[in-house]
C-alpha cells in the first residue's frame, strides 16, 4: 500500500513543527469558544464521556438492588428515581448525541472534504445548549431526580408525580435543540460542503447513514418539544391536554411521544450502521459490497422508522386495526436491516480479515445487533408483546441494540479514528483485551434478561419473586466485567494520548478523504481542497498492497 | 431567489469556496429549521384532525365560542405584514436603507397589533368562562370533556404561535437597532431575507390555526 499524500510533510515523520487543531490555540478559551469541528467533537467527547459514567453509576445502582429479591438496597421511590435518571441520562446525554456530535462532528467535513461544517458558530451553540440541558438534568438529579421513567408518561407525569417533572421536561427540551442544530448543519453540509469530485454515490456510507439521522433527528425531535412543552404547559398553567381530569387525553401524549422515540431509536442505532460499513470494508480490505443498497438502507430506514411508532402501543387502548398496521409496518424495518447484515457478511466472505481493536467491535455489533433486531421482529409480533409487554425481554431487546449496538460502534468508532484524532497510537492489546471484556460482559448483563422476562419478570420493580434471583445474580455480575471494560479505556487512552507512539495519517491504510490529511489534522483540514476521482472503499487486495 | 445584490458585495466566510455556495446552504439550513417548526405546530395539527374525526359534532359546536371576526381581522393583519415584510428584503436588497427601516417597522408594528387584538380575545375568552384552567369549578363543570379539550388546544396552539410571533418581533426589533447603529449593507441584506423567512413562516402557521380553529363550525 502506497502512503500517496498530495502533502507536503506526510512522508517525514509526523514531527511537532507542523502546527495541528490540537496545538493551533491553547487556553480554555480558545477550546470553550472554539468554531473548529473537530474541537467541538472533542468538547462532545468529554462530555458525554461525563454523561455515559453517570448514567453508568445509575446502572449499577439499579443492578446491585436487583441483586436480592427483596428491595434492601433502596426503596421503591428511590429505586423509581434511579431508573429514570439511568434512562434520561443515556438516552438524550449519550445514545441521542454519542456518535454524531463526537464522531459526526469530527469527520463530516474530513469525510466531504471540507474546511469546516457548514455552520460553525451554530456547530458551537449546539455544545453550549446541551451542557446547559445537560447540567440542568444533573442539577435535577441533585435535586432528587424524577420518579416518571424516560417516557414521562402522563398523567403522571402531567399531574401525580411529585418530583421536579417540569425542569427535567424543560432540560429535555432545551437538549433538542442541540439535536436539530447538529442535524440541520449535517444535512446542508453534506447538500453544499462535498469536495470537487464527491458525488452522492462517491460519499462513504458513514455519511449516508449521518444524513438519513440527521433528517430523523430535524422531523422528530420537534415533536419531542411539543410533548414536553405540553407537559410543562399542563403542570405550570393547568392547560389540561393530556390529564383526563382537565380535559385532556393521555393517549395523545404516548402519540406524540413515540412518534419521536420510536424514530429516535434510528437516531441512536444507524450512525452505528455507518461506523460498522466503514470497519468491515476497511478491515476486510474489499469495497463494501452492495454500496448503493447499504445507503438506500440507511434511508429506508428512516423512513419506515416513522410509520412504526404504535408499535409501543399495543397494550395502551389504541384501535387493533392500527395496532396491526404498526405490527405489519415494524416487521418491514427487519428488510433494510437484513439488507446491511447480508452486505457485510458479503464484504466479509472472502475478504482478508484482520482483526484489529476496532475490527473486533464491528463483529460484535453484527452478532448483538442481529439479536437484538431478531427480538425486536418477536416484540413487533402483537400477540407475542402483549405477553412480554413491560417485561425484562424488553429490557434485553433495546439494550442489545442501544449497548450492544450502538455503544459497540462507538467504541469501535473511537478506537478507528483514535490515531486520527489525537495523533498517537493506542497499545493494540489493550484494546483488544477491553473489546473482548465488554462483548462478555454485556451478554452475561442481558443475555438472561430474554429469559427473565420471558419468564414473566415486569421491568421497573425494586423487588422480585425470588425464582429470578439466578438470572438477576448473573446479570448484575455481567454488568460489573461491563463496567471494567468500560472504564479501561479511559486508562490506556488516556496513557496513549500521552505517551502513545505517534501515528501515522493512515495507520489503517484506509480509504476515505479524512486519512488523506496529516494525524492530527491541521486546523483547516486539508492543505490543499481534495478532488475525488476514486469511487469509494477502493480497498484493493492484500496481495497487491505487498507489492508496493 | 436573492440576484438583487451583486455577490462580490458581500463577505465569504473562509470554509465556503464561493458567495453562491454560501446564500444556498444559508437558505436551506433556515428552510430546514422551518422544517422542524412545521413538525412542532404539526404535534397539534395532527392531534387536532384526530380529534375533529372523533368528536365530530362536539367540537363543530365547541368552534362556536371562537370569536370569527377577531381572528378574521388578525388574519388580515398577519396576511398585511408579510407583505411589508417582503417589500422590506425587496428594500433591503436594492440597499434603500431608509425603505427597508420603514417596512420593518411596519411587520413589527403589525406583528405587536396582532398580538394586541390576540391578547384582547384571550380576555374575552376568560371573562366569558371559555377557558377551561381560568375557568371557577362549577363553570368548568358545565363543559363537556370534548369541548374542555378543544379550548384546551386552542390554548396551547394559538399560545405557542404567539410566542413564536414575539421571538420574531424581538428578530425584526434587533435587526432596527443593528441597521440603525451601523448601516446596512448586502450581508445585512441577506440576513433580513433569512428573517423574513421565519416571519413568512409564523404567518403560514397562522393561516393554518385560523381556518383550523375558527373556520370548521
Amino acid at each position: 500500500m502506497t502512503t500517496a499524500h498530495p502533502q507536503a510533510g506526510a512522508h517525514g515523520p509526523p514531527g511537532p513543527a507542523e502546527s495541528n487543531y490540537l496545538t493551533d490555540g491553547t487556553g480554555l478559551k480558545s477550546w470553550l469558544f472554539t468554531t473548529d469541528h473537530k474541537r467541538i467533537a472533542i468538547l462532545y467527547l468529554f462530555s458525554i464521556t461525563f454523561f455515559f459514567f453517570l448514567g453508568g453509576i445509575a446502572a449499577l445502582m439499579i443492578r446491585l438492588e436487583l441483586l436480592t429479591p427483596i428491595g434492601d438496597l433502596m426503596e421503591s421511590d428511590t429505586y423509581n428515581r434511579m431508573f429514570t435518571i439511568h434512562g434520561v441520562i443515556m438516552v438524550w446525554f449519550f445514545l441521542v448525541p454519542s456518535i454524531p456530535t463526537v464522531m459526526g462532528n469530527f469527520l463530516v467535513p474530513l469525510m466531504l472534504g471540507a474546511k469546516d461544517l457548514a455552520f460553525p458558530k451554530l456547530n458551537l451553540a449546539s455544545w453550549w445548549v446541551f451542557m446547559i440541558g445537560g447540567l440542568l438534568t444533573f442539577f435535577v438529579i441533585l435535586l432528587g431526580g424524577v420518579d416518571t421513567g424516560w417516557t414521562f408518561y402522563t398523567p403522571f407525569s402531567s399531574t401525580y408525580a411529585n418530583s421536579a417533572v417540569t425542569l427535567m421536561a424543560t432540560a429535555i427540551f432545551i437538549a433538542g435543540f442541540s439535536s436539530i442544530f447538529t442535524g440541520i448543519n449535517f444535512i446542508v453540509s453534506i447538500h453544499k460542503l462535498r469536495a470537487p469530485g464527491m458525488t452522492w454515490f462517491k460519499m462513504p456510507l458513514f455519511l449516508w447513514a449521518i444524513y438519513a439521522t440527521s433528517l430523523i433527528i430535524v422531523l422528530a425531535t420537534p415533536v419531542l418539544s411539543i410533548a414536553l412543552l405540553l407537559i410543562a404547559v399542563e403542570r405550570v398553567f393547568g392547560i389540561g391536554v393530556f390529564d383526563p381530569a382537565l380535559g385532556g387525553d393521555p393517549l395523545l401524549y404516548q402519540h406524540l411521544f413515540w412518534f419521536y422515540s420510536h424514530p429516535a431509536v434510528y437516531i441512536m442505532i444507524l450512525p452505528g450502521l455507518g461506523v460498522v460499513s466503514e470497519l468491515i470494508a476497511c478491515f476486510s480490505r474489499k469495497p463494501i459490497f452492495g454500496y448503493k443498497a447499504v445507503a438506500f438502507a440507511s434511508m429506508g430506514i428512516a423512513l419506515v422508522g416513522f410509520l412504526v411508532w404504535g408499535h409501543h402501543m399495543f397494550v395502551s387502548g389504541q384501535s387493533v386495526y392500527a395496532s396491526q398496521v404498526f405490527a405489519f409496518l415494524s416487521i418491514l424495518v427487519a428488510i433494510p436491516s437484513a439488507i446491511k447484515i447480508f452486505n457485510w457478511t458479503a464484504t466479509l466472505y472472502k475478504g482478508s480479515i484482520g482483526f484489529e481493536t476496532p475490527m473486533l467491535y464491528a463483529l460484535g455489533f453484527i452478532g448483538l445487533f442481529l439479536f437484538g433486531g431478531l427480538t425486536g421482529l418477536f416484540l413487533a409480533t402483537i400477540a407475542i408483546d402483549v405477553h412480554v409487554h413491560d417485561t425484562y425481554f424488553i429490557i434485553g431487546h433495546f439494550h442489545y441494540i442501544m449497548v450492544g449496538g450502538m455503544v459497540t460502534a462507538y467504541m469501535g468508532a473511537i478506537h478507528f479514528w483514535w490515531p486520527k484524532a489525537t495523533g498517537k497510537l493506542y497499545p493494540e492489546w489493550a484494546g483488544k483485551i477491553s473489546a473482548l471484556t465488554i462483548f462478555l460482559g454485556f451478554n452475561l448483563t442481558f443475555f438472561p434478561h430474554f429469559v427473565v422476562g420471558y419468564l414473566g419478570m415486569p421491568r421497573r420493580y425494586h423487588e422480585y419473586p425470588p425464582e429470578f434471583q439466578i438470572f438477576n445474580v448473573l446479570s448484575t455480575a455481567g454488568s460489573t466485567i461491563l463496567a471494567v471494560g468500560y472504564l479501561f479505556p479511559l486508562v490506556y487512552l488516556a496513557w496513549a494520548y500521552k505517551f502513545g507512539k505517534p501515528a501515522p495519517s493512515n495507520p489503517w491504510h484506509a480509504t476515505g478523504l479524512e486519512w488523506q490529511t496529516p494525524s492530527p489534522p491541521p486546523k483547516h483540514n486539508f492543505h490543499e481542497i481534495p478532488v475525488v476521482t476514486e469511487k469509494p472503499y477502493a480497498y484493493t487486495a492484500p496481495e497487491e498492497e505487498d507489492k508496493s | 431567489m436573492s440576484a438583487a445584490t451583486p455577490a462580490s458585495q458581500r463577505s465569504l466566510a473562509e470554509h465556503f469556496v464561493e458567495v453562491r455556495q454560501q446564500e444556498e446552504a444559508r437558505t436551506i439550513g433556515m428552510w430546514v429549521y422551518l422544517g422542524t417548526e412545521i413538525l412542532l405546530f404539526g404535534g397539534i395539527f395532527g392531534a387536532w384532525a384526530v380529534y375533529r374525526y372523533q368528536h365530530g359534532e362536539a367540537w363543530r359546536e365547541a368552534a362556536h365560542h371562537m370569536d370569527l371576526w377577531l381572528g378574521a381581522i388578525n388574519t388580515a393583519v398577519l396576511l398585511l405584514s408579510s407583505l411589508t415584510m417582503a417589500l422590506a428584503v425587496h428594500a433591503a436588497h436594492a440597499l434603500q436603507k431608509k425603505w427597508t427601516l420603514l417596512f420593518v417597522l411596519a411587520t413589527v408594528s403589525l406583528g405587536t397589533l396582532f398580538l394586541g387584538i390576540k391578547a384582547y380575545e384571550y380576555m374575552q375568552e376568560i371573562h366569558h368562562g371559555l377557558a377551561p384552567f381560568a375557568a371557577p369549578i362549577p363553570v368548568r363543570q358545565a363543559f363537556t370533556p370534548a369541548t374542555e379539550l378543544y379550548m384546551n388546544l386552542y390554548f396551547a396552539a394559538t399560545g405557542l404561535h404567539a410566542f413564536h410571533l414575539i421571538s420574531a418581533i424581538a428578530l425584526l426589533g434587533g435587526f432596527i437597532l443593528w441597521i440603525l447603529k451601523s448601516g446596512l449593507s448586502a450581508d445585512r441584506a441577506a440576513t433580513l431575507e433569512i428573517l423574513g423567512l421565519f416571519w413568512h413562516l409564523v404567518d403560514v402557521v397562522w393561516i393554518i390555526l385560523y381556518p383550523m380553529l375558527y373556520l370548521t363550525r
